[in-house]
């Protein structure tokens, strides 16, 4: 492997870098915090001459991913990025550009949902996005932003896929923080990112009609398929993950474990928080406690498998949301996960608990304490909501 | 790309790059506008749709009626679709990814433009993108049901802006779409009627022949929602511009010149009368109307002179 030398740089800066060496086409972005380095970063190559790729400096977010699905649909090669409202404000236009198949990639540095107003990082907009029919994968550091990048342009572009997929980076704790990491060479990267080539493009030569209507008797199969063959790209991006692997010595899975061995109790988080669970797992196990860490990489399509066969053999699961269902059920990736274990004969006792909402931040002793909490809630059935480093 | 000083019926191209065998009402004026201005714009072209009437009746899938490459997402985006596609399409040439241009047109209805799409639309203003947009005027959301729109005319019966025993219907004035497309500083602004098939012609021709924003808005005439016979969309067309109701002019680098004009204006009764929609109106609302149009026109005129 011949690796770059180490440098430090901003999560963001370390995603607009991926973008840069994927020598994306199109960039059609709207700026909103905690996202804008990203697009900031890139209009500034595009003005430097370093990225030969047309910005478009939209008025919209709604705008932004208009742009997008076009140019995707012409065939270029397409990134945007947002966070927070403005990913809201892109909703409808999300579901299109799964509809359509188009290969869009969009980082996402995660952000709470007005109101109260508030810039800093959460799960809340990635989970009102969750049913778009994108590909969501999470990285959890700067090193993660670049790699899963260039993943995601390999892994939505293939025509195998022909999927958007979004990189989810949590606002702040990695879009703005510096971390010491390895980019890739240029030609590393065009060994492992050959050029997008869209089947059926927008070309007078080749017409096309894209977008027409369905009548009832169409629309459930149109969705169907579209789900199957959502569904059916997890075999694709397992491999995606292993071609990086080999060229970077990084490797990713849809679900990965720390210190899990014979475990009796797992903790499970999604994004950055996983470093700081990791911290607590490593004191909890110097203490002589059984205790691990699973972290879901791969958002969607939803790893059932791999979810049900890590945490098979513990007693107790303890999962952090970073978000709330309001008088719903505990957070999103609960349910989501209480829902995947249901079916199995062997599961384990699961406790939910939400924190880290609007840039919250948690520490090991929060972690430490969901451990002991959880295995006293997960013990009684754990249907309550349990808040953790909230006041009153 | 077919290129004709004038537009006469001898010189009009055969072809049609949108199929008959739509879905359109019998006798509507909007897929007439829509076939003309196809038919003007010839193969060359990547078309970016709003949602609304014209979408509706082309592509139920499995069928198009779109012999040209053809792209509908969603109600309010046209113009920011076709950004895309205009961006992707010359930087791909570029980079030799592709090697053909072709003319980017987006088009929406009243709604779409007017409305929910005004945003979008001045934004690709704003930046200057290469495309054309085309605005299919028939005064209100007809797709979901003849709604008003800012579009609809004062004293205009619709499902929202119903005639009332308190109400004579729409309240507002139309919004004059034309004028903020000029005020974007765009180099070829210009309305039009299929009613005058060969002055639209020339005119997507000059819109299409113009480099960066162009945009052109159709009155297009709708029985459905005006409520008159089918048969007289292309009468109603002419009585728009006879009357002063809609004048056909276009504006070249900020310079208006009106494309169609008369010695003098005919009565707005003769326009408002075989239309269901103004039926309710009493004789001081006619009068109101009539004095609207004249003071329009003198407005205009005003701007042609300047
Ligand atoms: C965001 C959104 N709001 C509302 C609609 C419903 N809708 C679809 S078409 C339409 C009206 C279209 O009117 P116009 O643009 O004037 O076109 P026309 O049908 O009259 O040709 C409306 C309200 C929609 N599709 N999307
Ligand atoms: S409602 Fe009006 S515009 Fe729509 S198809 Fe019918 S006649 Fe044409
Ligand atoms: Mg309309």
């Amino acid at each position: 492997m011949n690796k770059t030398a180490m440098t430090g740089m901003e999560g963001s800066l370390a995603m607009a870098e991926a973008v840069r060496l994927a020598n994306v086409d199109v960039v059609a972005a709207y700026p909103i915090t905690p996202q804008t380095h990203i697009v900031e970063r890139l209009a500034e190559m595009v003005a430097n001459g370093e990225l030969n790729a047309a910005y478009i400096p939209v008025e919209s977010e709604h705008s932004a991913m208009s742009a997008c699905l076009g140019s995707s649909a012409a065939g270029a090669r397409t990134f945007t990025a947002t966070a927070g409202q403005g990913l809201e404000l892109m909703h409808e236009v999300l579901y299109v550009a799964s509809g359509l198949r188009l290969p869009i990639v969009m980082g996402v540095a995660n952000r709470a949902l007005s109101c109260p107003l508030s810039v800093w990082g959460d799960h809340s907009d990635v989970m009102s996005v969750r049913d778009t029919g994108w590909i969501q994968i999470f990285a959890e550091n700067g090193q993660q932003a670049f790699d899963l990048t260039l993943c995601g342009f390999r892994i939505g572009e293939n025509e195998k896929v022909l999927f958007p997929v979004m990189v989810h980076i949590d606002g702040f704790h990695v879009s703005h923080v510096v971390e010491p990491l390895y980019l890739l060479e240029q030609k590393q990267v065009d060994s492992f990112l050959p050029p997008f080539k869209h089947p059926f493009p927008l070309d007078p030569d080749n017409p096309v009609t894209v977008g027409a209507f369905a009548v009832p008797i169409l629309y459930t199969e149109a969705r169907k398929s579209m789900e199957n063959a959502l569904r059916s790209t997890r075999p694709f991006i397992s491999y995606v993950f292993d071609e990086f692997a080999k060229l970077s010595g990084r490797q990713y899975k849809p679900v990965e474990h720390y210190r899990t061995e014979d475990a009796d109790t797992l903790l499970l988080t999604m994004g950055s928080y996983s470093e700081i669970a990791m911290e607590a797992v490593d004191q909890l196990r110097d203490c002589g406690e059984k205790v691990g860490l699973i972290r879901i990489r791969l958002w969607r399509p939803f790893p059932f498998g791999e979810l049900r066969q890590a945490v098979e053999n513990c007693q107790t699961l303890v999962v952090l949301d970073r978000c709330i269902s309001p008088a719903g059920p505990p957070g999103p990736v609960c349910s989501e996960v209480k829902a995947a274990l249901y079916s199995q004969k062997k599961r384990p006792n699961v406790a939910g608990f939400i924190g880290g909402l609007g840039g919250r931040d948690l520490y090991v002793p929060e972690f430490i304490q969901m451990v002991e909490r959880g295995r006293v809630i997960a013990a009684q059935g754990g249907e309550e909501i349990e808040m953790i480093g909230v006041r009153g | 790309m077919e290129s004709f000083a004038v537009f006469v019926p001898r010189l009009v191209p055969q072809k049609d790059y949108l199929a008959p065998g739509h879905r359109a009402c019998i006798g509507c004026g909007e897929a007439l506008a829509l076939r003309l201005v196809m038919k003007a714009l010839g193969r060359n072209v990547i078309v970016s749709n709003a949602t609304g009437c014209m979408e509706i009746i082309s592509s139920p899938f499995p069928t198009t009626s779109w012999r040209v490459p053809w792209i509908h997402t969603l109600f309010e985006n046209a113009a920011a679709v076709a950004s895309g596609i205009e961006a992707a399409q010359k930087i791909m040439n570029e980079k030799g990814s592709r090697t053909n241009m072709a003319k980017v047109v987006a088009m929406g209805g009243d709604g779409a433009t007017l409305d929910i799409g005004i945003q979008a639309l001045s934004g690709a203003w704003e930046r200057g993108h290469d495309m054309l947009y085309v605005c299919f005027d028939n005064e209100a959301y007809m797709n979901t049901g003849i709604q008003r729109s800012s579009g609809t005319p004062f004293g205009a019966a619709t499902t929202t802006s119903p005639a009332g025993k308190v109400s004579i219907g729409q309240s507002t004035w139309k919004k004059n779409m034309p004028s903020i497309a000029v005020a974007h500083d765009i180099p070829y602004v210009a309305t039009a009627c299929p009613s005058y098939p060969f002055d639209l012609m020339e005119k997507v021709n000059k819109a299409v022949a113009t480099k960066g924003p162009s945009y052109l808005h159709v009155l297009s005439p709708c029985p459905t929602g005006w409520r008159h016979g089918g048969d007289l969309s292309v009468k109603m067309g002419r009585l728009a511009v006879e009357t002063g109701v809609f004048p056909l002019y276009e504006v070249v680098n900020g310079k208006y010149k009106l494309t169609v004009d008369f010695p003098k204006l005919r009565p707005v009764t003769d326009y408002l009368t075989p239309q269901g929609r103004f039926r309710h109106l009493p004789k001081d609302e006619v009068e109101r109307i009539q004095k609207g149009v004249i003071r329009e026109y003198e407005k205009l005129k005003k701007k042609v002179e300047a």
